[in-house]
């Protein structure tokens, strides 16, 4: 895939990162305001999608991404299986049970282990995607060689 | 807002219909995506601003993919003749549509109105969900505590559909 234009390129420099920051923060809010672990793992995602399709992927070494991306993704899920296995041994002992402190409601330390499924829920989400994204990018390079 | 919502509606259904016949691959994803945005409007409209976000970003993206598959296959759809064999079909899709419809007219005055239904099991959650999990938001809060089974199976499924894209599209297995 070629690359675009001059300005669209520096229109993306410009925006890719203020995209992955609000992805970041509809993450860590997700449990106070409308959003969560879903929604700001596909808008991270589309930040590193609106790079490649920006600037091409024959510019980019995605080989190596793609092998970080599927691990980044496995280790979340895998992740998400540990917290839910820790409510085993803490607190009430029953499978996804919320053992840490619940805090003050509105704060954003508050609710438990409950931003803590959001963050691994939303690596997990972008991860997934930039692999599916990559896959199919990668797969389009090596059939035209 | 329920006129607007039944407008919202009937454009996603034009749309919907022109996807299918339209000539063109491109304009038939872009007449897609009337659908999905339609989708997010009728979200904000009823007051769900979690699954709108999701949708918009979503939307966008798979958009964005299709837009890339189609220009670069083929545009032009695969012409399908006509045949005593698909009239028929057609005829019968029809008589099951009407059939459909005129029952579903008579179960809609059973219905209660929009936005208005009873709630028996959810009440709690309602109610009860911001000491219970101590998040704010509830949809969060039934999401990662009342229903956590459910997200993980969600979050399970989208790792193994990337997985299957991954095995699928393999480069290494495919030179030999």
């Amino acid at each position: 895939m070629e690359g675009m234009s001059t300005i669209v390129k520096k229109v993306t420099q410009l925006l890719a990162g203020i995209i992955f920051i609000y992805g970041i923060y509809i993450v860590l809010h997700g449990h106070i305001t409308p959003g969560g672990g879903f929604a700001g793992g596909v808008i991270i995602a589309g930040a590193f999608i609106l790079l490649i399709l920006a600037f091409g992927s024959s510019a980019l070494n995605l080989k190596k991404e793609v092998a970080g991306t599927s691990n980044t993704e496995s280790v979340a899920i895998l992740m998400v299986v540990i917290l839910a296995l820790m409510a085993l041994l803490f607190g009430a002992k029953v499978f996804f049970s919320n053992f840490l402190a619940k805090g003050e409601p509105g704060e954003l330390l508050s609710a438990g282990v409950i931003p803590l499924y959001n963050i691994f829920i939303g690596i997990e989400v972008a991860g997934a995607i930039l692999t599916i994204f990559l896959a199919l990018v990668i797969f389009k390079e090596e059939d035209s060689k | 807002m329920e006129l607007s919502i039944s407008i919202i509606l009937g454009f996603m259904i034009i749309g919907a219909i022109y996807a299918i016949h339209a000539r063109d691959l491109l304009s038939a994803v872009i007449a897609m995506g009337i659908v999905g945005f339609g989708l997010v409007i009728c979200f904000l409209l009823l007051k769900a601003p979690d699954l709108a976000i999701v949708q918009i970003v979503v939307e966008t993206i798979t958009l964005v993919i299709m837009v890339a598959v189609v220009l670069d296959s083929t545009r032009k759809e695969i012409e399908v003749k006509t045949d005593m064999r698909s009239i028929l079909q057609q005829v019968i899709t029809f008589i099951f549509f009407a059939g459909l419809v005129y029952f579903f007219l008579g179960a809609i005055d059973n219905l209660d109105p929009l936005g208005a239904h009873t709630l028996r099991m959810s009440e709690s959650y309602v109610t009860g969900a911001v000491e219970k999990t101590g998040s704010v938001n509830l949809v969060t809060g039934v999401l990662f505590d009342f229903r956590a089974y459910d997200t993980l199976g969600e979050a399970v499924i989208l790792y193994t559909a990337a997985l299957g894209v991954l095995t699928l599209l393999r480069i290494k297995g495919k030179k030999t």
